[in-house]
């Protein structure tokens, strides 16, 4: 009876592309907006991912994402060092600094100042130059968007010089990293040079980075920091998903992209429902015959929810895959954000689900409270 | 025979007292006021009557898709007015073939899919059952029109996918709602004729809801209905 069924909608051509349109229209808004919505949840968090090997982070009580620099006293670090079970532990300096290029013009920058012994923090992907020359004197690595963006249809080259709040900084490496929320350039230095290119201040020390000792957990870790130190002290995942809550909940990020993502529910909804609906009312002298010729309602309701089922199954599909192409298609030719984790293709079938089974139940009750004496009317 | 004939023990359907109304109130509507009647296995009946007499809200009680308000009705020895819904849908499913007055084919279906529907019902495996249904057109000569729509068929072509519809579960109880109606005369005759030819069986019977006299001479008997009642049963020889 299912493929009577398949028939049956795939017979109406019209219909059929219509409730898929509808369901492609949902899925492919609902997915897309959320995508580009966890592309930016992904930016504000894209520093913390960037600084690999320090399992914790320590930082100000008060602290409630990356960008929301409380500074502590240089001391702290030797106070994280000394809580038992820290393995090792370095400083972190992470600000916005003033750069003057030689045309005279100024660009905002992000600073982040990597412990001097060890360059903990550095970037992955220097694919010009190298960390090692860190520690030139006013050495500084650029991230490619920056260079771009602040010397824009010029050639990778090494050796450029610029003044970071009035001090000489030399560009000795070139590497790839994340974008950031601010989009601002991202220039990675030594520590200690950090704090020249900073603003005087009495305290500069952004976060110390440590690392469990081994065998003991991250969160042991960070109990025993925060406990014995006042400090907060959260793992990498804590405070990746602490920043991303700040902004869940503090900005109206989510609203918008809320609505957007309703919209599309509604419409996709409204579209399939009524398409759906208008298909089964037209065939409803074939459901009363095929109840009259003995199908059982308990037939028809599974024969109706096949029919949605396919074009749920297909709708998100087409939807998901545009939503897909459109993510590829702005990774290689825009700067706009975009991540599809799979929670988003998750969340996407929960609404597709959520419309085919409005659509159905919609249908489903004509035919179901349907006389099969129907068809002896002429 | 006589509206107030005796039970027939060998009847395939029985009916006694039947009525049925509709609405409530004052809209209340009486469309059958008491009707008694047997039909015999083997028999073509038809109905006949005027527009609005219950020829149709008759047939539709005989073949279990709607309730009486009041009476018996046993078909094929089951008695219909106390079998649950399930069990009058598993009846209908094994035991009745419609021949309905709108075809009601499945526009996307083929012809041999049409006449495969009441097996795929029943839960025929799928290729079984087309090979059924291509066998059951193929007696009813339209062997070479398996795989056309119903839109690219002629009406009297449609009627006779109906009747292969109606047949290839070998029902025992055949209703026939106005087959004639949409069709020319000549269709209509062909219709007749084969409904007579290959639905009439010693252990079946076939009841015809009609409206075209034309009709008449392939009865085994004719009841016209007035007002709700069965008025008169005679031989098709009697009306001619």
């Amino acid at each position: 009876m299912y493929w009577i069924a398949w028939k049956m909608l795939i017979g109406n051509r019209g219909k059929y592309l219509g409730i898929i349109f509808g369901v492609v229209f949902a899925a492919l808004l609902i997915a897309q907006q959320a995508s580009i919505f966890c592309g930016l949840m992904s930016l504000t968090v894209s520093q913390i991912r960037d600084v690999e090997g320090p399992a914790i982070w320590v930082m100000d009580e008060n602290v409630q994402f990356v960008d929301d620099i409380k500074p502590l006293k240089d001391t702290e670090l030797f106070r994280v060092k000394g809580v038992p079970g820290v393995d090792w532990a370095v400083r972190f300096y992470k600000g916005i600094g003033r750069a003057r290029l030689q045309e005279g013009s100024y660009e905002q920058m992000i600073l982040l100042g990597l412990d001097d012994a060890t360059l903990i923090g550095a970037p992955q992907d220097v694919f010009l130059g190298s960390i090692a020359a860190l520690r030139s004197p006013d050495a500084v690595i650029i991230d490619e968007a920056g260079y771009r963006r602040i010397w824009p249809d010029e050639p990778f080259q090494l050796g450029r010089v610029f003044e970071m709040n009035d001090r000489r900084a030399v560009v000795v490496g070139i590497t790839k990293a994340s974008r950031t929320f601010q989009s601002f350039p991202i220039l990675y230095t030594r520590y200690s040079q950090a704090v020249r290119f900073a603003p005087p201040e009495r305290k500069v020390l952004s976060f110390v980075l440590a690392n469990p000792e081994p065998g003991l957990s991250s969160q042991e870790v960070c109990d025993r920091i925060a406990a014995q130190t006042g400090l907060q002290a959260l793992t990498r995942s804590q405070f990746i998903w602490q920043t991303i809550w700040y902004y869940l909940q503090k900005t109206g990020i989510p609203i918008n992209f809320g609505i957007t993502v309703l919209l599309g529910f509604i419409v996709g909804t409204a579209i399939a429902g009524q398409t759906f609906y208008l298909f089964t009312v037209e065939n409803i002298r074939q459901f009363g015959a095929l109840k009259a010729m003995g199908t059982g309602n308990s037939t028809i309701l599974l024969m109706v929810l096949s029919q949605a089922a396919n074009v749920g199954l297909i709708g998100y599909g087409v939807g998901v895959g545009l939503a897909a192409a459109f993510g590829w298609w702005t990774q290689t030719t825009t700067r706009l954000a975009f991540f599809m984790p799979w929670q988003v293709l998750g969340l996407t079938a929960a609404a597709v689900f959520v419309i085919v089974l409005v659509a159905s139940v919609l249908s489903v009750r004509k035919v179901l409270v349907l006389d099969p004496a129907i068809v002896f009317r002429g | 025979m006589p509206a107030s004939a005796p039970p027939n023990t060998t009847a395939a359907i029985t009916l006694r007292g039947v009525t049925k109304e509709f609405g409530r109130g004052e809209s209340r509507t009486r469309a059958l006021r008491g009707v008694d009647l047997d039909i015999p296995y083997g028999e073509l009946l038809m109905l006949v009557g005027p527009s609005g007499c219950g020829k149709t809200t008759l047939v539709s009680i005989m073949a279990g898709t709607l309730e009486p308000t009041a009476g018996t009705v046993r078909s094929l020895g089951h008695d219909l007015t106390t079998m649950t819904n399930g069990r009058k849908v598993r009846f209908r499913r094994d035991h009745v073939g419609f021949i309905f007055q709108a075809t009601n084919l499945l526009p996307a279906l083929s012809a041999v899919e049409n006449a495969a529907v009441p097996l795929l019902i029943a839960g025929w495996q799928r290729q079984r059952a087309l090979l059924a249904a291509a066998a059951m057109l193929d007696r009813l000569g339209l062997g070479d029109r398996l795989t056309s729509l119903p839109s690219e068929l002629s009406g009297g072509q449609q009627q006779r996918v109906t009747i292969a519809r109606a047949l290839v579960h070998e029902p025992r109880l055949l209703v026939c709602d106005e087959p004639t109606s949409a069709l020319d005369a000549e269709n209509g005759r062909i219709t007749m004729e084969l409904i007579r030819q290959v639905a009439v069986q010693p252990d079946r019977a076939v009841v015809v809801v009609t409206h075209d006299p034309r009709a008449y001479p392939f009865a085994d008997r004719i009841a016209t209905m007035e007002d709700g009642r069965i008025e008169s049963v005679t031989t098709a020889v009697d009306q001619a």
